[in-house]
């Protein structure tokens, strides 16, 4: 053991110092974690409702989970309960059978609260509309404060969309 | 097909439908129905689907469809029923036809004579109870200020037991449906479904569209499974304008559904590993779906490939640098997983929670119908690419390798999923090598005809069929599509019974089943 300490000790700090960084090499993800990071600093916690979607929209948000997006390590966190969240993020057309379901989570939720409408269906109700079965785009029965298009957005659109919401209005 | 033997097996006289599918359809008497179900059964053939269509217009009656798969390939029956005496209920044949035949009335009003069950299935009260969306008097635009109406589930009673209640908004990042558990401590006695919640009204919304426009409509089914529905729905149009498409796009199309398999299996391995505790694992599987879905957008223009398959051919096409970053990435991906693989094996924490875990031994998944991926990893040897496999689909050629497990527990499911992954990358590296050239679409030939087509696709999750009347000017009169999640979902209510409440997620994500397919 004590071998083992006398070569750290004798080896000390080789770290150099961290470089500038380069602005010009950012990639445009980096670039929107970092204007997240700047106005949450925090936490954003985001209750999701999928409220009649085809499924393709929830697959894109999980994908900001993976390592690449990595939205834990900006401080967003998906949560289970309504009366943790901040924002609602809701997708697909609403339909009918979802609807009280819905309202419920929106009531649970404490103020201030943020509405974000996300995919084609959920901003316009895309190709399946307003019928017997659906009341269609999400605006139809909640105050949306942001709409991310897409059939579905892509993950950074998403990430873009949740910028939008929380960014103050210039 | 030899339409034939068929004919005298089941003393009905069959027509061949024109197209990829090897099916045959025939109008039938109620005297025929249960006769030729139990011949089917006996004979150990499946149910695929069931469904109703208003034909009131053309012979004043309602028609009510069934489609069984036996060892020569699909068959289609039609039966003609009168509104008021219904037609004989199937679910004592096959289990599977119980929730069919309650949508089947929620949606036409059309009942099956002496079924057990006949709670609603899709209606949840928001729209009357005499109001059936399939009906031709109905627009399917009318709006209802119905509210939800209480649905009376099964209670099960006795000393301790109680009731959990979930959805339909659950936990995670899934889509909505209802799980009510009545369990004793943690152990589960009973789990009983309730879906519905993501209805939509596709099947009315098809009869505003034409052959030529559906695609996208069947494109948006279920989001995970979007070519293998686009590719049922065109196969369908097809067979009815007896369009041949282009050998190459028929390649094509192979080479986009491997690539959605691999894609939705990388996907659940993670999610297995981690709601077994080990985050490592989706960390790792989720980085690599990252990696082959953007492939995908780089290529074909669309993370999920969405409408890349349109009726006569394909809208994409792959040159051979699309092919190297193809071959390079299977490469790399390949290994990984094997990694991977290795390590899911090894690892004695996760092991311990999928063996044994959520089980259909072979005998309940035959008797009850458990199909596609879940199916074979209980024993249930069935495989669309393969057994029905005729020129010229690509997959008569590829000749693919069924993966298969006779445990039926989660831990087969992963071993399934990870046989999958190498064999659609074994056949994705095939199809570069022996990609024809030529055109990838034409025109579908003329569209302004009528009559029936189907499609039948092997999803990564199990086969995906799609029924189309059409009529004489192409005009959309039914189209009907089945998700395979409509035979899986009643069968998991089974797999938890003696498993414990904590156990759900693992199992459910081991079969990973359609809320949206399903619901329509």
């Amino acid at each position: 053991m004590w071998k083992i300490l006398k070569q750290i000790i004798h080896v000390g700090l080789p770290t150099e110092a961290t470089p500038e960084a380069n602005e010009v090499w950012r990639t445009e993800v980096e670039q929107i974690q970092a204007e997240i990071l700047q106005i949450l600093g925090r936490a954003l916690c985001i209750r999701e409702v999928d409220a009649g979607s085809c499924n393709a929209c929830e697959l894109e948000i999980q994908a900001l989970g993976n390592p690449i997006y990595n939205v834990e390590g900006l401080g967003i966190k998906f949560v289970a309960s309504p009366r943790h969240a901040d924002m609602l993020l809701v997708t697909g057309p609403v339909t009918k059978n979802m609807e009280a379901a819905i309202m419920y989570a929106f009531d649970a939720m404490p103020d201030p609260k943020l509405v974000v409408a996300l995919g084609e269906c959920a901003c316009t109700g895309g190709v399946f509309g307003e019928n017997y079965a659906t009341c269609g785009r999400v605006s139809n029965i909640l105050p949306v404060n942001v709409t991310i298009p897409g059939c579905p957005p892509k993950p950074i659109d998403i990430l873009r969309g949740i910028l939008a919401a929380v960014s103050p209005i210039n | 097909m030899d339409t034939d033997s068929l004919n005298t097996k089941y003393l009905v006289s069959f027509q061949q439908l024109r197209g990829d599918v090897p099916i045959c359809i025939a109008d039938v008497e109620v005297q025929d129905w249960l006769r030729i179900a139990q011949a089917v059964r006996a004979e150990g053939g499946v149910l695929i689907s069931l469904w109703g269509t208003d034909r009131r217009t053309s012979n004043d009656l309602y028609i009510v469809s069934v489609v069984f798969c036996v060892a020569e390939g699909l068959f289609w029956l039609r039966l003609p029923v009168d509104e008021q005496k219904g037609y004989p209920d199937l679910s004592n044949i096959f289990p599977a036809a119980m929730r069919m035949q309650r949508a089947l009335f929620d949606l036409l009003g059309i009942g099956a004579s002496g079924a057990d069950d006949i709670r609603p299935w899709i209606n949840h009260g928001r729209w009357p109870k005499d109001y059936f969306p399939l009906r031709n008097q109905f627009s399917g635009l009318e709006q209802f200020d119905n509210q939800l109406e209480f649905y009376p589930f099964v209670s099960v009673e006795g000393d301790g037991v109680h009731e959990i209640a979930v959805g339909p908004i659950h936990a995670g990042i899934i889509e909505p449906g209802h799980f009510r558990f009545s369990i004793v401590g943690e152990k589960v006695l009973r789990l009983e479904e309730l879906f519905g919640y993501t209805h939509k009204g596709v099947e009315k919304l098809f009869t505003q569209r034409t052959l030529s426009n559906g695609h996208q409509l069947a494109g948006r089914i279920s989001g995970d499974s979007t070519v293998a529905y686009s590719w049922a729905y065109c196969m369908a149009v097809e067979g009815i304008t007896g369009c041949q498409i282009p050998i190459r796009a028929q390649w094509l199309r192979a080479l986009l559904l491997e690539r959605e398999r691999v894609s939705m299996h990388l996907l659940d391995l993670g999610a297995l590993g981690n709601d077994a505790g080990l985050a490592f694992g989706l960390t790792q599987f989720s980085l690599l779906r990252e990696k082959w879905v953007r492939l995908n957008d780089k290529l074909f223009g669309h993370r999920f490939m969405m409408d890349c398959i349109i009726p006569g051919g394909t809208s994409i096409d792959i040159d051979e640098t699309g092919f190297d970053l193809l071959l390079k990435q299977c490469m790399g991906i390949e290994k990984e997983v094997k990694t991977l693989r290795d390590i899911y094996a090894e690892h004695s924490g996760l092991q311990d929670r999928f063996f044994n875990l959520g089980r259909v031994p072979p005998n309940l998944a035959e008797q009850l119908g458990l199909c596609g991926m879940a199916g074979r990893a209980s024993d249930q040897a069935r495989d669309a690419r393969t057994d029905q496999a005729t020129p010229p689909s690509a997959y008569a050629q590829l000749k693919v390798r069924k993966a298969g497990h006779i445990s039926g527990d989660v831990a087969s499911r992963v071993f399934v999923r990870f046989e999958e992954i190498f064999e659609s990358i074994r056949l994705l590296r095939e199809i570069v090598k022996l990609m024809p050239s030529g055109a990838t679409s034409i025109p579908v030939a003329d569209s302004s005809v009528g009559g029936f087509g189907a499609g039948w696709v092997e999803g990564w999750r199990g086969p995906i069929f799609v029924a189309i009347e059409a009529g004489a000017q192409g005009e959309i009169i039914r189209c009907h599509c089945h998700d395979p999640s409509w035979q899986n979902w009643p069968i998991l209510q089974h797999a938890i019974l003696g498993d414990i409440v904590p156990d759900f997620p693992i199992i459910n994500k081991s079969f990973n089943l359609s809320y949206s397919g399903h619901d329509l």
